[in-house]
């Protein structure tokens, strides 16, 4: 195990969200049997007053899981000089088995816990709480994967040794590789340029269309765009993006932009992407819940307000991405 | 936002009214906090130092190994690392270490074979002949000699050898220069009683770094009873030791952390009759639980936050002007004579986050239900008074 | 001229700890209309269920069983964040121990109700003047609630009741620690209230107050039940 300074801070915040996630778990299962609004009941009383205990501790998970993933991040970057070969956090993701898992359980419990918060937001919005079964089983779904991101990071950082010889990306998103981030780096520069451009465009359009007009179809498509623009964005990055920060055209990795060398500029970049997707797979998400009709008016309004939150944030990735293509020196055009 | 800023407001308010209780907590949260951000600082501080330092070592460096361990090297293997393409100079290196029985002390001796002239640390000269040599402040403290003066030194024999001081290392170089001794290499041989052919090492100067694997396999498989030893491997060591030692002691104030959040727990549990009667009042003009809740979430930012920075700022005091002295012990090492050097002041955004980590979110995590419980008293229990 | 109800409850009951050994029915199946712009007095000893009738009447509590009706909005079975808004909205409380704030100042008193709304806090203070000036207590704004003398302190309550402008006053026991003199101050104040259009109800056994000619209709209650009411012509 490496006892680096951030391995232990994200210990530490994993047993506390662990014991936290417990205990909501708990309260959630009695909530899911025992609910009922009508009720006057002491006991519907006392669950009222403990979904506030059960909202302010997803807050906090939230909250955490956010700030874990950039610690998280951060550190696996941190502790590269440790392993022979690595030279950014891919070397050390692949010093362990399971060091990509993590990375993607982060990543699915983000996208998860973003959608129950929202759901939350809403619910309590309504005066007859229509939402409440539903938020508590969804809990309960999704307890079972931060437990996973916790096992899992425990995992991959007590197993870490640091004698081992480890690949870095210059090995992993080499287009002379085979695995999917190899293939990722060697796709077309043009046809992926374009692509992302169009994506983005078509995001955009998608947004201004569902703030616009009221109609369910538009805001579907913002859903299935941002989802679309989310794959295509990363895909992007790897292709071509990347290659414009480094100045190199056979520099794809995904994290050397979080680097100090690289000014940070990684960790803009990725908050403004998974921002403005999240809050775009919302306005899709919650269409079908606007039947319920406590909820058609004040999901109408989250929706128009998570849409221009979304396109906003995109908007700067956007920004961020093309700055070096429009104005640094550098051109793919001699390659 | 102005309902977030009349409630912050309120929660400052409501935290001046009760003083006494919110001081201790916060001195007691501050010294932790200082604990664990000078151990922190400490280890990144002396982690960039020696970065910085590695950053003129040599690419590479060849010992001999002889049963598992370091001996001295035939000078001769230099004209054959020399044949190996892309390398530049090859110089071999006379030094060792002097366990000086007097002050308790162990030097590490250099020999030197040319005339080294323009070093901006040195105030004198370096040794150019035999009998002369140049020493480290920390030798010339322990010693109580200055430049002019005599340094007596035994050999192996037990024969007294005598050095005419030439020149003292500076302060600002302590760190490299604190327990050294330059002499001639004539001297250094005699001393330590080194065959004529033989050196301590071998420097080799690569001229691409990135192929400094290449020939240091190269060299082994030529030379197998050597070991050939990168910066690269130099640096990933200290990195490992000093995660070790900060991880190690942060590991062992984590006890600290535990018993403050519990004293953090009962102290957010025990909420005065006072207190109870207030949040009723308040609940019954008009405030609802998740009012409360985030002005009982405002007093824990405000309690961790102010003890952060407190704690922080005490570390940076702690280690950046009192040269850390209550912890350097731990994090430093074995070494008998110390160099006093100055720290260079150096925190990393990251590290703020990291101790954020470590302090505040405990904390706030472990006021989270005492929060709730206080939050949710019934309005009419102010009714009834 | 028919009088508008504001408030209607139908067999309302409170009961505190069901099911165990100490179960009391504080409030047992109330049926009651209460006018806007009347002033309503709930007469009864210590026990007969005034103050819990007061407390669910201002949405400060959930009834056991039955219906309360605020404005034609049944609030019964409201979850509790919008019976705040509600409470907030529409009601103004005089607590019998007035039960101000300690160690804050008289305006910090009376804005705090105000504190969760999005509105700003010049606007907040400069309402709470202007009704501290009503109160002719303005001069001390900035004083400590512990150095008010008695009467003092309940105008200060009574300023804090009417900051969010409610429709509604309800006043517990508000001349219990009175002598009659502030007790006539005090009444003069609620009828003024009154005159202005507010609804009051006022929980009691003090005669000063139910035998007031400012009284619209006492209700009688005894063990949580009610009695009778008696309607005053004014």
């Amino acid at each position: 195990m490496i006892l680096h300074p951030g391995v232990l801070a994200l210990i530490v915040g994993m047993v506390a969200v662990m014991a936290m996630m417990l205990y909501a778990a708990l309260i959630g299962i009695k909530i899911v049997r025992k609910w009922n609004i009508h009720s006057s009941s002491q006991e519907q009383l006392s669950l009222e007053r403990k979904t506030y205990l059960i909202s302010t501790i997803m807050n906090y998970v939230m909250g955490f899981e956010i700030f874990s993933t950039l610690l998280f991040v951060y550190t696996v970057d941190d502790i590269h000089p440790v392993f022979i070969g690595a030279m950014c956090a891919t070397g050390s993701l692949n010093a362990n088995p399971v060091g990509w898992y993590v990375l993607y359980a982060k990543i699915a419990v983000f996208f998860l816990g973003a959608v129950w918060i929202a759901v939350n937001i809403v619910d309590q919005r309504a005066e007859d709480y229509p939402l409440v079964r539903m938020k508590y089983a969804m809990l309960l779904a999704i307890a079972p994967f931060i437990a996973l991101d916790a096992y899992l990071s425990w995992r991959y950082f007590v197993d870490l040794k640091p004698n081992v010889i480890t690949s870095c990306c210059g090995a992993l998103f080499s287009p002379e590789g085979s695995l999917v981030a190899s293939s990722l780096s060697s796709l077309p520069l043009i046809p992926m340029m374009v692509l992302f451009y169009l994506s983005v465009g078509l995001f955009l359009v998608s947004g201004v269309t569902a703030v616009c007009s009221g109609r369910s179809f538009f805001r579907y498509s913002m859903g299935c765009a941002s989802a679309l623009l989310f794959i295509v964005a990363i895909a992007s990055i790897i292709a071509f993006i990347s290659i414009y920060f480094y100045e190199i055209p056979t520099h794809h990795c995904p994290f050397d932009i979080l680097q100090k060398g690289y000014h940070f500029i990684g960790y803009p970049l990725y908050i403004c992407l998974f921002g403005g997707v999240v809050f775009g797979l919302l306005v899709g998400i919650f269409e079908p819940l606007k039947k319920i009709e406590s909820l058609t008016e004040i999901i109408g309004m989250a929706q128009r307000r998570w849409a221009i939150i979304s396109m906003a944030l995109i908007a700067i990735f956007a920004v961020i991405c093309s700055w070096p293509i429009v104005f640094s020196s550098f051109t793919m055009a001699v390659y | 936002m102005q309902r977030h800023r009349k409630i912050l407001e309120y929660a400052l308010s409501s935290l001046l009214r009760r003083k006494y209780k919110n001081i201790a907590l916060i001195a007691v949260f501050s010294f932790i906090v200082a604990v664990l951000s000078s151990v922190l600082f400490l280890t990144h501080a002396l982690q960039t130092e020696a970065e910085n330092i590695l950053v003129e070592a040599p690419e590479l460096i060849v010992q001999k190994v002889a049963g598992g361990r370091h001996d001295l090297i035939p000078v001769a293997y230099t004209k054959r690392i020399k044949m190996i393409p892309g390398i530049g100079k090859v110089t071999p290196r006379y030094w060792g270490y002097y366990y000086d029985s007097l002050t308790g002390g162990n030097y590490t001796i250099l020999g030197v074979d040319r005339e080294i002239e323009g070093l901006t640390l040195l105030e004198g000269d370096m040794p150019i002949e035999t009998g002369e040599c140049a020493i480290g402040k920390g030798v010339a403290a322990a010693r109580r000699i200055s430049v002019g003066e005599e340094l007596v030194l035994t050999d192996g024999k037990g024969a007294f050898s005598m050095f005419t001081v030439t020149g003292v290392f500076s302060a600002a170089s302590e760190l490299l220069t604190n327990d050294l001794v330059v002499l001639f290499y004539e001297d250094i041989v005699r001393l330590f009683d080194m065959p004529a052919d033989k050196a301590t090492d071998i420097v080799v100067e690569v001229f691409n770094d990135t192929e400094t694997p290449v020939v240091a396999r190269t060299i082994q498989r030529l030379l197998p009873d050597t070991r050939p030893i990168m910066k690269s491997e130099i640096i990933r060591t200290y990195s490992t030791v000093f995660n070790w030692r900060s991880g190690l002691v942060l590991t062992m104030f984590f006890g600290a952390l535990v018993a403050f959040c519990i004293l953090a727990w009962d102290k957010a549990t025990g909420l005065s009759a006072e207190e109870r009667q207030e949040i009723g009042i308040l609940k019954a003009i008009g405030w609802e639980t998740a009012n409360i809740l985030e002005l009982k979430f405002w007093e824990g930012v405000i309690v961790s936050l102010t003890s952060y920075l407190t704690g922080v700022i005490l570390a940076y005091l702690h280690i950046f002007y009192l040269g850390g002295s209550f912890l350097s012990p731990a994090l430093k090492g074995w070494s008998v004579i110390f160099p006093s050097f100055r720290l260079t002041p150096y925190v990393s955004v990251q590290q703020i986050f990291i101790l954020l980590f470590l302090t505040v979110l405990p904390y706030v995590a472990s006021t989270i239900i005492p929060s709730w419980k206080a939050a949710i008293t019934d309005p009419d229990a102010a009714m009834r008074g | 001229m028919e009088k508008q109800t504001i408030i209607k409850t139908k067999n309302v009951s409170k009961v505190f700890n069901p099911g165990m050994a100490d179960e009391t029915k504080a409030v047992a199946d109330v049926t009651l209309k209460i006018n806007r712009a009347e002033v309503t007095v709930l007469k009864g000893p210590s026990g007969s269920g005034k103050t819990t009738l007061l407390s669910l009447l201002g949405c400060m509590a959930r009834p056991t069983m039955g219906s309360i009706c605020i404005k034609d909005k049944d609030v019964a079975k409201l979850p509790e964040r919008f019976l705040a808004r509600i409470r907030r909205r529409t009601f103004g409380f005089i607590f019998q121990q007035y039960n101000l704030i300690k160690d804050i100042s008289v305006i910090e008193n009376v804005m705090l109700p105000l504190y969760p709304l999005d509105v700003g806090l010049r606007e907040i203070k400069a309402r709470a003047e202007g009704i501290l000036d009503d109160l002719n207590i303005l001069n001390k704004r900035n004083m400590k609630i512990q150095r008010l003398s008695g009467g003092e302190q309940q105008r200060v309550a009574i300023a804090r009741a009417l900051i969010n402008q409610p429709e509604i006053i309800l006043a517990d026991e508000p001349t219990a620690h009175l002598d009659t003199k502030l007790s006539g101050k005090l009444l003069d104040i609620l009828q003024d209230m009154n005159s202005q259009g507010k609804t009051v109800i006022i929980g009691t056994h003090d005669p000063l107050v139910y035998e007031s000619d400012f009284v619209d209709r006492v209700v009688e209650m005894r063990d949580g039940m009610v009695q009778q009411i008696v309607e005053h012509n004014r």
